[in-house]
């Protein structure tokens, strides 16, 4: 069932990386028009799609320092410690 | 009161004990009644609130077993409810000593759990460590028997310095009670229990066991060890050191530290491994915190932690179990053959990354919430970060990298690969199902945590709003940079390096300089020594022959003929005769003995 699932997904591709576009437009759309910010912690929360940016910018910034970090000489071949 | 108490502990090393005498066709029921019986203690003792197990113990130190309060009784229910999905998990081990192990191991850390005194809590923190490291060393896998000696000797060093905190402590209060220390008051015994603590808790820089450890060990060990050793260290950090301004700093350091590695890492349950350091790290900010809703936020955390990190554990182990691969670079693409693992990894990935209705959601914002109501603005937003960086890793990228994308499986492995045995998705199945539970009916978790006149809502639409666009925001995130932290042949140096290389640069410096000194030393020797003593033993030699020898039979010569004399008096061949003399003449030293 779950893989008859995956496959009738995979196969509309397009459909699917669409219906997923929208959605976080409709997510970011609703935050920044419908909630409540009064219970916010920060000015800054206020700001209209500030998670959204948020979400974003850590993502690209943990993926990109990782990167960084990794090749900056933290990673090494798998048989380092191997005798 | 006292005789209705009996320690879950208890149960489980009994059981434990027992366990090698029940064979088939029991054997199976045992291994499940086990840890149910202790489950059911503990929601018995959950009605029965007190202090119970109390001992003198050499005259003037107290010992106490049972302190069952709101703090000890939901990490002790989550341990005993751990432990039966672990024990199903493992229903198909046929080695008894795994399973004994892995009972001690349990049972260690309830009784650390229920212990209201150090001496109780060294007792079962050793016994914690003991029982762990053989569920590595029963891994048959090339690197296993290494990694439990290491793990071993980092936990025999925490626990010494535990040890030498409450001894130290002792001697300066006379107090031995394992009760809530005093920040303003930090002396070295203070900070020496707080390390302690804090090495089981994989706190950086005492963090490097945890990784290591947990992906070489048993793939039913694993699970055991991924729920235990850092939950308990929590709650004795949240008892001892509640409060501890360092430690926010340190569980925020932990939780970008966690992340990072696991973005880097190859081996999924290393990959795990680190993401369990990231998520204690939220705990022990909680625990620094230590607000009521921080404490709160941090138990309930724990809670929450040990059931979507076992079934992520639990699916993990059932793809090491079924190819006996655990890099992403030899996995992939393998959601047909393994569909009801990729469900269960679906379901723990997105609970830890804190998805609406799973039991992520309504447990790692109570610590989120607690920072910003102490207007602790930069940790709590460094935590947010680190929330998308968890669904980035554990929702996105290991799912994806191990069921979607580029197939790179031998053909071997993709044969084999296949879900796992009827009890490994009864345990996987029973995990996601509290999963669930946790994160949609709130009294559940809500009404176990230690402070009850705090309040908090986790389904407001503000919160919703700001987890899904987090969510959202970083799936398009992934979708975009995907391939940047795709599987990647490497291993990530780590503070391990220190004493991985250290020994064998010790090995080395035996090798070579220490050798070379040694062969130097050995040639000056023979020329300068040899001669003057051989000199002086030329002479010595003389004077023994002539001096000593000359004394010592003389006196020889002396004692042979008193003796011959006397035996032949004594001893004239009647077996009789000869004990006679002997018995009396050991009456009489025994006489004289006793008289005198």
């Amino acid at each position: 069932m779950i893989v008859n699932l995956i496959e009738f997904l995979k196969q509309r591709a397009q459909l699917v990386k669409l219906l997923c576009y929208i959605g976080i437009a409709l997510i970011v759309f609703w935050s920044a028009v419908a909630v409540d910010t009064h219970h916010a912690h920060t000015w800054l929360e206020k700001i209209p799609g500030f998670w959204s940016l948020f979400g974003l910018l850590s993502c690209i910034v943990l993926i990109f320092f990782a990167v960084w970090f990794g090749k900056a000489g933290i990673q090494t071949r798998e048989d380092y410690y191997d005798n | 009161m006292t005789t209705s108490f009996i320690h879950p502990a208890l149960i489980l090393i009994c059981g434990a004990l027992l366990l090698p005498f029940i064979k088939d066709p029991f054997r199976k029921p045992y291994l499940f009644l086990v840890p149910f019986l202790t489950f059911i203690d503990v929601l018995y003792l959950s009605q029965h609130h007190g202090t119970y197990g109390v001992f003198t113990f050499m005259g003037d130190w107290t010992l106490t077993f049972g302190r069952v309060d709101s703090l000890s009784l939901v990490f002790a229910f989550i341990m005993a409810l751990m432990s039966i999905i672990g024990t199903i998990y493992g229903l198909h081990v046929e080695d008894e000593w795994h399973h004994v192990a892995a009972w001690f191991y349990v049972a260690g850390s309830l009784g650390v759990i229920l212990c209201g005194d150090y001496l109780v809590l060294f007792l079962f923190w050793e016994m914690m460590a003991f029982a762990s490291t053989f569920l590595v060393w029963f891994n048959k896998e090339e690197g296993a028997l290494a990694a439990g000696y290491r793990y071993l000797l980092v936990h025999t060093f925490g626990g010494l310095i535990l040890l030498l905190g409450f001894v130290l402590r002792y001697q300066a209060t006379g107090d031995l009670s394992f009760t809530h220390m005093d920040e303003s008051n930090m002396q070295l015994y203070t900070w020496l229990i707080m390390i302690g603590l804090m090495l089981n808790a994989a706190v950086p820089p005492l963090h490097s066991w945890l990784p290591d450890a947990y992906s070489k060990a048993t793939v039913v060990g694993a699970v055991f060890m991924c729920a235990f050793t850092t939950k308990t260290a929590i709650y004795t950090l949240a008892r001892a050191c509640a409060g501890f301004d360092v430690l926010i700093w340190l569980g925020v350091f932990m939780a970008i530290l966690g992340i990072i590695y696991a973005i880097l890492e190859n081996d999924i349950r290393r990959l795990l491994g680190w993401e369990i350091v990231s998520q204690v790290g939220y705990m022990v900010a909680g625990v620094g915190i230590g607000t009521a809703l921080a404490i709160n936020g941090t138990a309930a955390h724990a809670f929450a932690h040990i059931l979507y990190k076992g079934l992520l554990f639990m699916a993990a182990g059932s793809i090491v179990y079924a190819t006996g691969k655990s890099k992403l670079t030899e996995l992939g693409n393998l959601y047909s053959k393994m569909p009801l693992t990729l469900m269960f990894m679906l379901i723990g990935g997105l609970s830890v990354s804190a998805f609406p209705f799973l039991s992520g959601f309504v447990s790692k914002s109570m610590i989120i919430s607690a920072g910003f109501e102490e207007h602790l603005l930069i940790p709590a937003f460094l935590l947010t970060m680190v929330s998308a960086g968890t669904f980035l890793v554990a929702g996105l990228r290991l799912p994806y990298l191990i069921f979607f994308g580029e197939d790179r499986c031998s053909a071997e492995t993709r044969a084999q690969a296949c879900d796992p045995p009827w009890n490994m998705t009864m345990a996987m199945a029973i995990a996601s199902f509290f999963c669930i539970i946790v994160g949609c009916y709130l009294p559940f978790l809500y009404d176990m945590l230690p402070f009850q006149d705090v309040h908090y809502h986790p389904y407001s639409s503000y919160h919703l709003s700001e987890t899904l666009q987090i969510l959202a925001l970083t799936a398009l995130g992934f979708y975009f940079f995907k391939d940047r932290i795709g599987a990647k042949a490497t291993i990530s140096f780590d503070l391990d390096w220190f004493y991985r290389k250290g020994g064998q640069i010790f090995l080395w410096l035996a090798r070579k300089p220490i050798q070379a000194i040694d062969t130097a030393w050995g040639e000056v020797y023979k020329v300068v020594g040899l001669s003057s003593l051989m000199t002086t033993a030329k002479f010595w030699g003389w004077f023994d022959w002539h001096g000593i020898d000359g004394v010592v039979d003389g006196t020889a010569r002396l004692v042979r003929n008193v003796g011959g004399r006397l035996s032949r008096a004594l001893q004239r061949g009647q077996i009789q005769q000869t004990l006679y003399f002997t018995i009396s003449f050991a009456a009489v030293l025994l006489f004289a003995f006793a008289w005198l």
